[in-house]
């Protein structure tokens, strides 16, 4: 474990933080903080239900954005797939996310505070899925 | 309208939130995720502690009728884990493991400007309408 790149309080305080942005929405306007459930309600509209998801990933990306300019630690992301990689990874996630009601906000943060089977389910598998998808492409076929 | 602004409140907390914790850079979750090597456990701590105030935030926010700017709560109903679920959360696994982004850290991190950002969210946008049209 590399525990320069360990980094607890930050975790904790932008997990506090991410929380609090979930309360915020359910006690307000009673929705859920599933990012994937909300750019799904964007791509394919209903009817007066458009604005305040589009307004919710503004504030995402102004939020990120304000700490990036604010001066944060984290300067710079690396990406370190290719391109396609990045390519096919989104389009899983979107359909897989989709496909399974939920993302790492909507099951993972917001169903597993909603204490729901569903999403105690979709977490540790998505969750397993993940771990494993990156020990094998990055110790069995691809090398470390 | 105050349900819109609300919306952006809470999104810019959020999204305040995952760049606080890191977890709008890729190579991050990817350590996370990547157990056999050289592993950062962060983003353990960015679900407990999401979790954890969520849980005690929902909990409070639930003991009214309604929510302060809308006429109900819009809650999931849905109850049995059935094979959609269970497909797509594996299909987002796979993706998420291969990439090293999910929705929302996805979007965040267009902040940054890179264009790997946008090539992903093009892509998670087409997944999340095809999906849509399998019903």
């Amino acid at each position: 474990m590399r525990m320069e790149n360990f980094t607890p309080i930050s975790a904790l305080l932008g997990g506090a933080l991410i929380g609090l942005g979930a309360t915020v929405l359910l006690a307000l306007n009673g929705r859920i903080a599933g990012i994937s459930g909300i750019t799904a309600g964007i791509i394919r509209p209903a009817r007066n239900d458009w604005a305040w998801r589009a307004m919710f990933v503004a504030g995402l990306i102004a939020g990120a954005a304000a700490y990036r300019f604010g001066g944060g630690p984290l300067q710079d992301l690396q990406f370190i797939p290719s391109t396609l990689a990045i390519v096919l990874a989104g389009f899983l996630v979107g359909f897989g996310a989709r496909l399974g009601g939920g993302c790492t906000s909507g099951h993972g943060i917001c169903g597993l505070a909603r204490v729901s089977k569903r999403s105690m389910v979709a977490t540790a598998i998505f969750s397993t899925a993940a771990v494993t998808t990156v020990y094998l492409l990055h110790h069995v076929w691809g090398g470390a | 309208m105050p349900r819109s602004l609300a919306a952006g409140l809470a999104g810019l907390i959020f999204g305040l939130g995952l760049a606080i914790a890191e977890m709008i850079n890729p190579a991050k979750i990817l350590a996370f995720l990547d157990i056999a090597g050289d592993w950062d456990p962060s983003l353990a701590l960015v679900f407990l502690a999401a979790v954890g105030v969520a849980f005690f935030g929902y909990g409070w926010a639930l003991t009214v009728e309604k929510p302060a700017l809308a006429d109900s709560f819009s809650l999931p109903e849905k109850t049995r884990i059935d094979v959609r679920l269970v497909v797509g959360a594996a299909i987002f696994g796979i993706g998420w493991g291969l990439g090293g982004l999910c929705p929302g850290p996805g979007l965040a991190s267009i902040a940054y400007g890179n264009f790997d950002s946008l090539f992903f969210i093009t892509a998670m946008g087409l997944g999340l309408y095809s999906a849509g049209e399998i019903g």
